[in-house]
């Protein structure tokens, strides 16, 4: 039965439930549970933002508190996940992605092709990302195109609670490694989530909401301020299609294209910074594969080429707004050749 | 020095050696024709290490290795055939071809890859440590690095993270002397890599790398005890390679005649005959007939090798995902 709940809440039963499950889904990351080896309370934090809170009364070790190395214990996580673990490790910024990043795409991406396809490495790493938090320019960056652009890894960046619970799941349950991107400015949001355990397929985009004028291609954080934008492009009569990617890699292009070949129009909206990012990617895949059916330029709404400030008045004009998405709808439906 | 060892176990850590040898020596004379691919690094003058580790393990013990992988390959039992082909790029190579010298693994021997990535092993082998333990097995995991890998960041990570989980996993370092061109009087900053145990709370200890003896007796205290659960130690072997860095390395960096001098003084294999014909009841007869049959199991691999198949084009993109 549905329920409301946040995403937050929704990620920790979706790892609750794979672990009650499945007794070789294993936690790790820096302070997953909290107060290891302190002399205070265990699962004092149970994850940075209490993400993982209660799993430790649950499971015991197999939540583990890791000193702050990320090399060495995501690695340990890919090596386990070789020899028959099933590791669900948390990187808890992707911003720290730089200090461990070997681990993930010569190690983990690599195993199963460089070993001619005999090695699983059945890895989740779940990382935060995303602007939003006065967090500075070393704590909420958008960097999955970069993960996305490596051959072996998975990317999923989920929008909703009901997404979260359901992708997590089917990222534990997957074979191969994936990288698991949340946006901390979603962790409060709440929607209605089953109780029960479901997955979501890799691979397949969700139409949010249905249109007939320009499509609008957005991940993560960018698809609540895309239908924002839809809402009130609606009020001004442009109907707009929004599609939520789910994941990048897989990605599903069957949906970007049927649905740019029925509005003739794109606006890819991406948090990350604009250059070689997953709205320069969709952007020529639809250049490349669907450029007949545009009646208009592709527009682009990104953050700017820059590092992410620290101060509220330039972070929030940082991040792709909704009135930047309305302006750039205008501009593909006005647009005359 | 006395052993344990029947005359069996030394006739296979001969073989052993000798395989690896032969691999080596054979590579060497094939690469300098043209025949083999891209980047290989010969282990030649360091078998009693592998050998004297690799005898300790068993299938279900991990073991990961580095660019200098030929020789942890042949100790964890990999195939010889599949290995030379996988050097030559062939479609019957151990992984078909597309992994190369540098990526040589065999899960189901518990050989978990050699690595392009100098450090990139130790996180690797904590895991697989990691999954025996929380598995209830008594099963252990190995690392070789060399004295190259002890100066990088993840390995200092790796051995902290071993030490806190306590995992059964023994960090073997293989100082030959040389990273890659470097001399490791100059690139290691303490006087000893086994000194570094003790900053991370681990026993540590010097064995001579050229002494199988001695070799197998430490890593077999050091195996005891990561079975036992008393968690992870290292192990420095001091040692020499008797080829460069790569093939096609000049060596101009190391002094004249160096290797013909090590070649004579400390070559494992000539120091292990002497000992077990001359004090465990070993017969030059034996040895002399492992070394034929070698040499045959050598020569047929390189046919093998040349013989086999390149990989299909189809090949190129398959083996990416499990599921796409």
């Amino acid at each position: 039965m549905a329920r409301k709940i946040t995403f937050q809440q929704a990620i920790n039963e979706a790892i609750d439930q794979e672990m009650g499950r499945d007794e070789s889904v294993i936690v790790m990351g820096e302070d997953v549970v909290g107060g290891s080896g302190a002399e205070g309370e265990m699962d004092a934090w149970g994850g940075v933002l209490g993400v993982t809170k209660g799993l430790w009364g649950k499971y015991g070790d197999r939540i583990m508190d890791t000193p702050i190395s990320e090399a060495g214990y995501v690695g340990a996580a890919v090596g386990a996940a070789t020899a028959g673990l099933r590791p669900v490790c948390e990187l808890m910024f992707i911003d720290f992605m730089g200090v461990c990043f070997d681990q993930i795409y010569n190690q983990a991406a690599k195993f199963r092709y460089m070993f001619g396809g005999k090695a699983e490495t059945p890895i989740v790493i779940r990382t935060m990302f995303g602007a939003g938090f006065r967090a500075a320019a070393q704590h909420s960056q958008c960097l999955y195109p970069m993960f996305t652009a490596v051959p072996g890894l998975k990317v999923v960046i989920p929008s909703t609670p009901y997404d979260v619970k359901g992708l997590l799941i089917q990222a534990i349950r997957d074979n191969d490694p994936v990288i698991f991107c949340e946006h901390k400015v979603l962790y409060t949001v709440e929607g209605d989530v089953p109780e029960e355990s479901y997955t979501i397929p890799f691979g397949e985009a969700n139409i949010v909401k249905e249109g007939d004028d320009v499509t609008i291609v957005a991940v993560g954080r960018m698809v609540q301020q895309s239908l924002e934008a839809a809402v009130a492009l609606g009020k001004d009569g442009i109907s707009c299609e929004v599609v939520d990617l789910r994941t990048t890699s897989p990605l599903d292009e069957d949906t970007i294209l049927e649905s740019v070949e029925n509005t003739g129009r794109l606006v890819v909206v991406d948090e990350a910074t604009p250059r070689c990012s997953i709205a320069t990617d969709i952007s020529a895949l639809v250049a490349q594969k669907a450029f007949g059916e545009l009646k208009a330029p592709i527009e682009m709404v990104t953050a700017p080429h820059t590092p992410v400030p620290f101060s509220g008045t330039l972070e929030d004009s940082y991040v792709p707004s909704p009135e930047k998405i309305v302006s750039a709808v205008k501009n593909v439906s006005e647009y005359t050749k | 020095m006395a052993t344990t060892l029947s005359v069996e176990d030394l006739l296979d850590a001969y073989r052993t050696m000798k395989t690896i040898r032969e691999f080596e020596d054979r590579v060497h004379v094939e690469f300098a024709k043209g025949g083999i691919p891209g980047f290989v690094h010969l282990y030649a003058g360091e078998e009693a290490s592998a050998t004297g580790v690799g005898m300790h393990l068993k299938d279900s013990d991990k073991l990961a290795s580095n660019h200098r992988g030929h020789g942890h390959c042949i100790a964890k039992g990999v195939e010889v055939n599949g290995m030379m082909a996988e050097i030559y790029g062939k479609k019957t190579g151990t992984c078909h071809g597309k992994g190369g010298s540098m990526h040589i693994a065999d899960l189901d021997t518990g050989m978990m890859g050699a690595n392009g990535i100098v450090g990139g092993g130790p996180p690797l082998a904590c895991g697989a440590a990691l999954a025996a333990k929380m598995k209830g097995t008594d099963g252990i995991a190995v690392v070789f690095c060399g004295d190259g890998a002890s100066n990088q960041g993840t390995t200092f990570e790796a051995m902290n993270l071993a030490t806190v989980w306590k995992l059964p996993v023994i960090f073997v370092f293989e100082n030959n002397g040389y990273a890659e061109a470097t001399a490791s009087k100059f690139s290691v900053a303490c006087k000893d890599i086994a000194d570094r145990a003790v900053g991370f709370g681990m026993p540590g200890e010097i064995v001579d790398g050229h002494d199988f003896f001695a070799v197998h007796e430490a890593f077999g205290r050091a195996a005891e005890r990561a079975r036992a659960g008393d968690g992870p130690s290292l192990i420095e072997h001091k040692l020499d390679r008797f080829f460069g860095h790569f093939e096609g390395d000049n060596q101009n960096y190391r002094p004249k005649d160096e290797v013909k001098r090590l070649r004579e003084e400390v070559c494992c294999l000539k120091r292990f005959s002497a000992e077990v014909t001359q004090q465990h009841g070993v017969s030059q007869d034996q040895l002399t007939e492992i070394d034929n049959e070698v040499a045959s199991m050598i020569d047929a691999a390189v046919v093998f090798a040349e013989t086999s198949p390149d990989p299909d084009a189809a090949d190129l993109t398959t083996d990416v995902y499990i599921k796409y």
